[in-house]
């Protein structure tokens, strides 16, 4: 038990050790200003050649989404018909069939957002051209999106007015560059040596001790499952994921995937800091992000290391926890510690089940992907941040007797129609998604669908409806991770997740861009005795409030009829 | 007109409890989103309590029509605490406006005659003579003549005050009476166009437009009641998979206590009890955004005189040069002040005889006074029996005593400085071409501007002088009077500069000022406020009228416009920190009776499902009117610096909004499970 919480505290400390000098480094990188890796500078001017790229043109907010948004859509076609053919295209060693258009919809859209929710297995859904060229590439592009999109935020309020906001290309490039390639090179180097494969043959095959014939599943996983953590994206190689013993072979890679998930993340939040010179803010925010993922941590550990309450009333002992679900390799610790993370951040890869887990460490996974800004995804994370901080900066602003003001800048109604908007969209796109769903499943449960909806649950009840709005909280938050035990491979479920990816994607980056860029325009009013400052211990409370009141009041009622009531009718 | 109108005035709480009834019109409904949701769900719970007579589906009858009236009464409470702000409002601009109805006004003719004509009929342009005795009749500016007027039936003052044609004290306001003299008065305002008329259909809501912040404000509330809308329209689907009946009254209760019905009903009231502050600290707006804007000012110009100090300087020590008695110095300064009516030459006698208990001593007759003159600089007064006494700035008298051919004491001029360089005003004296001494002459800081300085200063205010003196003894008072700078020997462009630099660096300023000249600096300043005293063109070129003139009005008006702005704030989070405790009373209820194991939610232990829902609702429903005195006065204002203020009312209305429904829907239930 002790050296199983060493295990996470240590990875967590390193985590922090890791990602502060990295924040530190990309506010550099973004900045322009001189750091090491300035010797990839040609690569980038290559770049930059080869696809006609002005770098010095200087862009505003709504160029900046415009170029954002085309840049994205083409990535969706191109990938979609890839998917829809890739039985006819090469690098097919297993001989995997072309995808159905809802599944290849599905699962473009899923990569492109930065999602990775599968409704396919890796293994006998996509081609080695797939997995490499289609979705190993999204990873890699989609966090990079993810990542200049913040960085137009940080430019917004690095200067005291401005309407210029930087070149997205060159902090898309950049973002891969001098931070996701290099780093991917090293983590995809720590899993091979470690026994994930890095090949382009294709399945292998043995005669098990019992006289079976086994085909083992290979390819080029390494490299995948590199950019898979550290673009917080979480598609696994393999269909077991980050649980399967290629992906994931010991507890020394189970550490490095989890550091390398949750770094950049962290980074984001530091680089904002010193990027606008402010870094104490960029250290508050990080302070209450931390807080609120070990406030969402802690019960889970809690929850998993108790064990079983119904288990332990038949009188059988849990020494380790509840291992259902669990990989013995890891233990319920470093899979609780994974669980938090992998929810709260959008990575969205597992390394056990989550729908074995307790009732109410699903409640808090749930809860980690509704709030979906501790730290949360790749460059997202501090964009949701950021409109949970534009309320709060109005509620506060009122509550101080001045209109409400964003470092230097006025708040007005347009930023806040634009941030109600945003708040809005993940109740009505999480609650809207499962009612529609519930609704199917009750009053058509025996329409004629290849799948018919009431066969849709392994589990009824509670444990059924946690099920359903997880899908959509995962889709919604672009995490990625299902609790499982839902048959979601089909045409109802891969077109309503796929909406709900789409949009759960694209509003909120447009938003929080818009507000930024709205904001910079406005004269800078600087900072006196009745101005409320954002670095301080009083308003980081307040946006800790904002964020859990806004989220308990908008899924109370929904948690209470999953896992809420799952939990206390275990109790019984 | 300094009334102090109770809270609730019964006459005014009757019309407010009709204009409540009035308001529920959909059409005034709509233009608060939060409420006319909550005038919708009562209608469906009118149709249900129908309903349910015959289907027993959705619970019995008297349940619902329970419910029903719960609704209805949160609906006119909402209605209720806007029409009291209204009433409220429009009683206090009422009776200024009584003191000009129909008052007859004698309106002169081309011909030289003039006709007696009601003030009603009075247009822009006309000309009336006021005469000893008469009410003048509307707002006007002398053309001619001076008159002392009692302006008490508007400011509450009762000393009289000069008005005079020209200079920046020619304007009369409506229902003021003429003392004494006779003046002609030009009508400058068209019937019904008055500033106070402006202001009261601002108070009456027909042409009160919301604020920059209030509409900012209902687009958040707005959007927290669609979130509302979306829990509660999906929770149905939801129940069904669960095999939950939820009744409609169920669900409609839990839809209108989410909903942030407290700070929406009392939101409008906040906005108009601001302004309605504002008329009753004596301050006419002419719209509520510049009230608001008040409360974001960064910067204050407040001129010296009057402001800063007291009137005009005064007499504050006499030093007497070596050789010379105290006494016989006195003495002299006095002879020669008594003719003099300069406010400083009163303070001298007044010093004289209080301080140094001097016998005021009797003009001998015969007596020829000298007066002040540019050139001279001196005054004085020469006795029959050979006397001649002048007091006047320090190198005329120099000058004077050395052309006699008399030495100039040193220890005279040695105090002279030391009195200049304390912000002080040396008079010298002398008699027969002798200096005597020096009397020094001070401003007088107002006893507590210091404090209120502090306390802009915690505010984020930066407070700004502006006077005539020179930079010398501008610094001097600057430093004593606490404030954060000056500006010395200011002509009216300073100001505009002034005002204009501050704002390129994104600062908002305020000012008062009353002269013509000022009246660019009025319009080009966030926040103008004009006297009323004033001329025309500084009245419409600022925001607001002051009716006291009182310069330290500007330090009232910040503060009122901050209140309302934490009003609305402390309200908005005290409102939704309540649906914690709501969520916990309801969501059991609803469930409890298919899903008995959420009995565990019922942390309040309310009796039944029944009494639980009912007591959430009628909590949402008091908790308006309880809440009405609040919005009426405003949060109060505390000084303390921005990240305290919040700490404070974070702890009080955001706590507070969660413990409190705990608390007040516990004991509702108690008292309702005794008869459900």
């Amino acid at each position: 038990m002790n050296t199983e919480f060493i295990g996470i505290i240590a990875t967590f400390f390193i985590t922090v050790a890791i990602a502060i000098p990295l924040g530190k480094y990309l506010a550099k990188v973004f900045a322009g200003e001189k750091v090491w890796t300035d010797f990839l500078k040609p690569i980038e001017t290559l770049i930059y050649k080869l696809s006609g790229i002005n770098v010095k043109e200087q862009m505003d907010w709504k160029k900046h989404l415009k170029v954002l948004l085309l840049i994205n859509s083409i990535w969706i076609i191109y990938g979609f018909f890839i998917l829809l053919y890739q039985d006819k295209l090469p690098f097919n060693p297993d001989g995997n069939p072309g995808m159905p258009a809802d599944l290849a919809f599905n699962t473009i859209i899923s990569f492109v957002a930065n999602c990775n929710l599968q409704h396919y297995s890796g293994e006998t859904g996509v081609s080695y051209l797939t997995q490499q060229f289609v979705l190993m590439f999204l990873q890699f592009v989609s966090a990079a999106t993810g990542i200049a999109a913040a960085i137009v935020l940080f430019k917004a309020f690095r200067e005291k007015t401005a309407t210029n906001l930087g070149n997205f290309w060159e902090f898309f490039v950049r973002s891969i560059t001098r931070l996701l390639l290099p780093l991917s090179v090293v983590v995809a180097l720590i899993l091979t040596f470690n026994g994930t494969p890095a090949s382009y043959e294709g399945k292998d095959q043995f005669i098990s001790l019992q006289g079976d014939t086994i085909n083992v599943s290979r390819g080029p996983a390494a490299q995948m499952i590199a950019i898979k953590h550290l673009g917080t994206n979480g598609g696994g190689y393999f269909g077991a994921n980050s649980s399967h013993p290629f992906e994931n072979p010991n507890y020394l890679t189970n550490m490095v995937e989890m550091i390398a998930q949750t770094i950049i993340p962290m980074a984001m939040v530091i680089c904002f800091g010193y990027f606008i010179r402010r870094k104490k803010l960029g250290y508050t925010i990080f302070g209450v992000m931390t807080i609120g993922m070990l406030l969402l941590m802690i019960p889970t550990l809690h929850s998993e290391l108790g064990g079983n309450p119904q288990l332990a009333k038949m009188g059988i002992a849990q020494h380790t926890g509840a291992m259902e679900g669990k990989e013995v390799r890891f233990g319920p610790a470093a899979t609780a510690y994974w669980s938090t993370l992998t929810t709260v951040i959008s990575t969205g890869s597992v390394n056990g089940m989550h729908d074995s887990t307790m009732p109410l460490t699903g409640l808090w996974q749930l809860l980690g992907m509704m709030v979906n800004g501790f730290y949360g995804g790749c460059g997202v994370g501090i964009l949701n941040y950021f409109i949970y901080l534009i309320i709060a900066v109005f509620i506060s602003g009122l509550m101080v007797g001045r209109t409400p003001e964003f470092l230097g800048h006025k708040v007005e109604a347009r930023e806040v129609k634009i941030a109600s908007i945003i708040t809005l969209l993940s109740p009505f796109l999480i609650l809207a998604g499962t009612a529609i769903s519930t609704y199917v499943f009750t009053a058509h449960g025996d329409v004629a669908w290849s799948t018919e909806p009431k066969a849709w649950l392994n589990n009824p009840s509670f444990h059924g409806f946690s099920e359903m709005l997880y899908e959509v909280t995962s889709s919604n938050a672009n995490n990625g991770s299902g609790f499982e035990g839902l048959s979601d491979n089909n045409a109802f479920w891969n077109v309503l997740t796929g909406i709900i990816i789409f949009l759960g994607r694209f509003l909120p980056i447009i938003g929080p861009v818009a507000i930024a860029g709205l904001l910079a325009k406005k004269k800078f009013i600087p900072e006196s005795a009745g101005t409320l400052k954002t670095d301080t211990k009083t308003f980081a409370l307040m946006t800790f409030a904002v964020i859990m009141v806004l989220n308990a009041l908008s899924y109370f009622p929904a948690l209470a009829l999953g896992p809420i009531a799952e939990y206390f009718t275990m109790l019984k | 007109m300094k009334s102090n109108t109770k809270l609730f005035e019964p006459s005014l709480v009757k019309t407010s409890i009709i204009q409540a009834f009035l308001k529920l019109d959909p059409r005034v409904m709509i233009k608060n989103p939060v409420m006319f949701t909550v005038e919708i769900g009562t209608l469906i719970m009118a149709y249900v309590t129908i309903y349910s007579l015959g289907h027993t589906i959705e619970g019995s009858p008297i349940y619902n029509s329970i419910i029903f009236l719960v609704l209805l009464l949160t609906v006119l409470f909402a209605n209720f605490a806007e029409a009291i702000a209204e009433a409220r409002g429009k009683a206090q601009a009422d009776s200024l406006r009584r003191t000009r109805e129909e008052t007859p006004a004698k309106v002169l003719m081309e011909n030289g005659s003039f006709e007696v004509r009601s003030s009603n009929f009075l247009k822009k342009g006309d000309v009336f003579i006021c005469e000893t005795g008469d009410l003048i009749a509307t707002d006007g500016e002398i053309i001619e003549g001076i008159a002392t007027i009692d302006e008490s039936a508007i400011t509450g003052e009762s000393a009289p005050v000069i008005r005079e044609a020209g200079g920046d004290k020619s304007s009369v306001t409506g229902g003021t009476k003429v003392l004494s003299d006779e003046i002609k008065v030009k009508v400058t305002t068209e019937p019904g166009e008055s500033f106070l008329d402006k202001m009261i259909a601002l108070v009456e809501g027909a042409s009160r437009q919301k604020t920059p912040n209030e509409i900012a404000l209902t687009i958040l509330l707005a959007s927290f009641t669609l979130v509302f809308i979306i829990v509660c329209v999906t929770l149905k689907p939801f129940a069904d998979y669960a095999n939950t009946p939820i009744t409609i009254a169920a669900l409609i209760s839990l839809f209108v206590c989410l909903i942030p019905t407290t700070i929406g009903g009392l939101l409008s009231a906040i906005g108009i009890a601001g302004m309605d502050r504002a008329l009753r600290a004596n301050v006419i707006t002419k719209s509520g955004k510049a009230v608001e804007t008040a409360g974001d000012i960064d910067v204050l110009l407040l001129d010296k005189t009057g402001t800063i100090t007291i009137g005009n300087r005064k007499a504050t020590n006499f030093y007497p040069t070596a050789g010379t008695e105290m006494k016989k110095f006195v003495d002299a300064c006095v002879l020669s002040s008594l003719a003099d009516e300069t406010p400083e030459g009163k303070s001298i006698i007044e010093l004289a005889r209080v301080d140094e208990k001097a016998i005021l001593p009797i003009v001998p007759t015969g007596s020829e006074f000298i007066t002040f003159t540019a050139e001279t600089r001196s005054s004085g007064i020469n006795t029959p029996n050979g006397r001649r006494i002048r007091k006047g700035a320090f190198d005329s008298i120099r000058n004077f005593v050395q052309e006699a051919g008399h030495i100039f004491p040193s220890d005279i001029e040695e105090k002279v400085k030391h009195i200049a360089s304390n912000g002080g005003t040396p008079l010298v004296v002398s008699e027969n071409e002798h200096a005597l001494g020096v009397i020094e002459l001070q401003d007088i800081i107002k006893p507590g501007i210091s404090e209120r300085f502090e306390r802009l200063r915690k505010m984020g205010v930066k407070t700004v002088m502006v006077t005539g003196d020179n930079p010398l003894t501008a610094k001097y008072i600057a430093e004593k009077a606490g404030v954060d700078d000056f500006i010395a020997e200011a002509k009216p462009e300073d100001k505009m500069n002034y005002i204009k630099d501050e704002q390129a660096l994104g600062k908002l300023v305020a000012m008062m000022g009353d002269g013509t000249n000022d009246a660019p600096a009025l319009a080009q300043a966030d926040v103008g406020v004009a006297m009323n005293s004033g001329t025309q063109a500084a009245k419409e070129a600022g925001n607001m009228v002051d009716l006291d003139n009182d310069p330290t009005k500007l330090i009232e008006i910040v503060e009122i416009g901050k209140q309302l702005l934490i009003t609305r704030g402390t309200l908005t989070t005290f409102s939704i920190a309540n649906d914690v405790a709501k969520y916990f009373a309801i969501v059991p209820a609803l469930f409890i009776t298919s899903i008995p194991a959420l009995k565990g939610l019922n942390i309040m232990g309310l009796h039944s499902p029944e009494s639980a829902i009912l007591s959430a609702v009628i909590f949402n429903a008091i908790i308006i009117p309880i809440l009405i005195p609040l919005a009426l006065k405003g949060v109060a204002y505390k000084a303390i610096g921005a990240s305290a203020l919040l700490r404070r009312n974070l702890f009080i209305y955001g706590i507070g909004g969660v413990v409190a429904p705990f608390i007040g829907i516990k004991l509702i239930d108690l008292a309702v499970s005794l008869f459900v």
